[in-house]
């Protein structure tokens, strides 16, 4: 096993409890909050790993839109009125630790039967945001053109969705 | 030798420090400037600021304290260290404390990849601009922090709003830094200081001097505006209107901090244009080139601070929805003609034909979206009706 | 054309800011202490009493006819008649106040005392740096503060003080006049 660095340790550590409190806490806006830390610290690993593009725009898209997209998601439904305790279960929750358990021993068997820890291939070349935009835009620039309509779909169809609403309410 | 005193006082300072920790003390050494250095300008800023108000509206800023006033922001520090720090019964007391920490941490960040001068950059990061724009973004989730953990529907409402706007004028600032990022090829801020460093006579190469470049730079300025809530923007803080709105709930330091925190924001916006349009720290004209690189890098900032206090001080403010409107309908189609208008004045060749493309387009553009966002409503001529 | 207000806007912005460096009109401000404006002449604050001459016991106009103290709205008037009299301006024996307090912090200057009085005793001073640090007695002028001399009131309202001065001098006249006839007649 590679020796973790103190930087991956920490951040490894700010990620997983801020996404444990984003599970376990009561206040919806709270878990809403912690779940932005979580993604934060995703995105500085991303970015301890030398993945610059992918770390910063990681930061830039969750943190900065899809976090304030759930906060608001939250505000404007009905999470918002203080800390309504979310429904607690009585006993141990058996089916969560099955799955749980179930996921998690697929997971550690695919990474350690995977061939990156049983041998240290050539060193990827880093992925400079000009390779990056080489390859969407000459190999992959159809799957590109795809995800913008789509994301014009849906931009459309929530403006829609919007405006039939106001118009219900007129 | 002027122009690299910052570096040379640097590498002679760390030549003193033991061997073993020499990475820390530059880290360190590196990071204490920035520090020390915009703190003091804010203090400045706010003298700055409201004594050109005051000379605007026809009257003295603050001038008793120090001479012409210029220790006054020592008489607001102690004020406000020494107000009673209330934090409401029924807030949400960690989200209330860490709202203007956060803010403050990602205040300081975007310093790290501002050129100040040359070989001046704290963090050469190659993706420096879109490291600029993540921190950014991560500060609205601050603004919403603050106000929802006020428990005050006020401050709430505040804190939405400046979300909507922070979120809606990203789009603009966006795609008018893409037209320099376009022509540039880079996004290392550095590369795209040195890509504006030519002379062609006695024009510097400054993108601001091209058609799309100065389109561009006006899209960014006042997008930059909205995004740290100035006037005329400043709906959210709106002093008339919902008091302080989103830190309503903050008193004394906190509120120093949030004050801080939203005059670091505006320098470093302001850093990023001077880098993107204003080329960095170069001079402007090919015999100035003796006076050191960080000096016009603060000669700008000082400009365009200068900027933001004249706006201030001249435009009232924008309401809600005149504000989105602007952003949406206006700035976003003009900020996609000057990525098309940057293209073409890339593939066109040197001389009057790409000058006059590019123009064309964004006059054009100009033209058919301004005759959208003016008052559609023909207010009809008044008319009076008188008793008998 | 979008943004020609906009620049128009700036432009006398400008203009104003660098018109407050070299004109006058375009920096209005006066700095209190060191530089006050003149006071207009109609000015007024609180009420005074006046005497002539140079005795403010002797010389004191009032009467204490107590018109001024039922006429106040706040009733921040309190006036006690003399047991004895003293001659006025035109020799008549009249009462003078011995206790004449106006309490200033309930006074609201409407001046309906000086209105009614009719032996022109009590008139509005135009003073306004009046803050003490005494919330009670420093607030409550007795006659001793109050009394200011005529001089005084020719000085701050020039024209009212003319005014009166020449029905003063008539009334005397017509007095002196009407004594006449009785010192001719005996």
């Amino acid at each position: 096993m590679r020796q973790m660095s103190a930087a991956f340790l920490i951040l490894a550590i700010v990620t997983m409890i801020a996404a444990c409190a984003a599970m376990t806490l009561r206040g919806l806006v709270h878990c809403a909050l912690a779940l932005a830390v979580a993604f934060a610290g995703i995105g500085t690993l991303y970015l301890s790993l030398g993945a610059q593009f992918l770390g910063l725009a990681q930061l830039l898209v969750y943190v900065g839109a899809i976090a304030v997209l759930i906060v608001f998601v939250i505000l404007l439904t009905r999470g918002g009125d203080g800390d309504a305790s979310p429904l607690i279960p009585t006993g141990l929750p058996i089916t969560g630790i099955v799955v749980a358990t179930t996921i998690l021993a697929l997971l550690a068997w695919a990474v350690f039967h995977s061939f990156a820890m049983h041998s240290l291939g050539p060193p990827a070349t880093p992925a400079t945001v000009r390779e990056l935009g080489t390859v969407l835009m000459a190999e992959y620039v159809l799957p590109l053109e795809v995800i913008g309509l789509m994301l014009t779909a849906a931009l459309i169809g929530a403006v829609v969705v919007a405006m039939k609403e106001k118009q219900d309410t007129q | 030798m002027l122009d690299q005193v910052f570096v040379l006082l640097k590498h002679w300072l760390l030549g003193y420090s033991p061997a073993a920790i020499q990475p820390e003390v530059s880290i360190l050494l590196t990071i204490l400037p920035i520090l020390l250095v915009f703190p003091v300008l804010f203090a400045l800023t706010t003298v700055l600021e409201r004594k050109g108000l005051g000379r605007i509206q026809n009257r003295y800023g603050p001038n008793r304290v120090g001479f012409y006033g210029i220790l006054q922001p020592m008489a607001d520090a102690l004020k406000s260290l020494t107000k009673e720090d209330i934090v409401p019964a029924s807030a949400d007391r960690a989200v209330h404390f860490l709202a203007p920490l956060v803010l403050l941490a990602v205040a300081f960040l975007p310093y790290a990849v501002l050129p100040i001068g040359r070989n001046m950059i704290a963090a050469n990061l190659d993706a420096g601009v879109l490291f600029f724009f993540a921190i950014g973004a991560i500060s609205e989730l601050s603004v919403f922090m603050a106000g929802w953990s006020s428990r005050n529907k006020y401050s709430l409402l505040g804190a939405m709003r400046a979300v909507a706007q922070m979120i809606s004028y990203e789009v603009p600032l966006l795609l008018s830094s893409i037209a320099v990022i376009m022509a540039a090829g880079s996004l290392n801020t550095v590369e795209i200081v040195n890509k504006q460093a030519g002379f062609s006579g006695i024009f510097p190469h400054w993108y601001v001097l091209t058609p799309w470049g100065f389109a561009g730079f006006v899209l960014f300025m006042i997008a930059a505006t909205a995004e740290t809530n100035r006037s005329p923007f400043d709906l959210p803080e709106g002093e008339s209107e919902i008091i302080a709105g989103y830190y309503l709930e903050y008193s004394g330091f906190k509120f120093a901090l949030f004050f801080l925190g939203e005059y670091l924001g505006m320098f470093a916006i302001s850093g990023l244009g001077i880098t993107l349009f204003l080329g960095g720290w170069g001079a402007p004209l090919p015999f100035l080139t003796w006076v050191p690189s960080w000096i016009w890098f603060f000669a700008k900032l000082l400009g365009l601070i200068i900027g933001f206090i004249w706006v201030r001080g001249t435009l009232p403010r924008l309401r809600m929805d005149q504000l989105m409107n602007f952003a949406w309908k206006f700035m976003l189609p003009m900020a996609l003609v000057v990525v098309v208008s940057a293209g073409a004045w890339r593939f066109l060749p040197q001389g009057v034909t790409r000058w006059l493309v590019s123009t064309l387009l964004l006059a054009v553009a100009y033209a058919l979206l301004a005759r959208g966002v003016e008052t559609r409503n023909k207010i009809a001529k008044r008319t009076y009706r008188f008793a008998e | 054309m979008l943004g020609l207000g906009i620049i128009k806007g700036l432009v006398e912005t400008a203009r104003n800011f660098l018109g407050s460096f070299v004109d006058k009109k375009r920096l209005v401000t006066v700095q209190f202490p060191e530089e006050r404006l003149p006071v207009a002449e109609a000015a007024r604050n609180f009420p005074f009493l006046i005497y002539d001459g140079v005795d403010p016991e002797q010389g004191l106009r009032c009467v204490a006819c107590q018109i001024c103290e039922k006429e106040c709205p706040p009733r921040c008037i309190t006036i006690e008649k003399s047991k004895d009299k003293k001659p006025d301006f035109v020799g008549k024996q009249q009462f003078y106040p011995a206790v004449f307090d106006i309490d200033v912090s309930v006074c609201m200057s409407c001046q309906i005392c000086v209105e009614v009085c009719p032996f022109d005793a009590i008139r509005m001073d135009n003073e306004f740096e009046l803050s003490t640090t005494d919330r009670f007695g420093g607030l409550l002028w007795t006659k001793e503060k109050l009394a200011r001399p005529n001089e005084y009131y020719e000085a701050i309202h020039p024209t009212e003080a003319a005014e009166v001065e020449a029905r003063r001098a008539e009334e005397k006249a017509q007095a002196e006049a009407k004594k006449q006839p009785s010192a001719v007649t005996q």
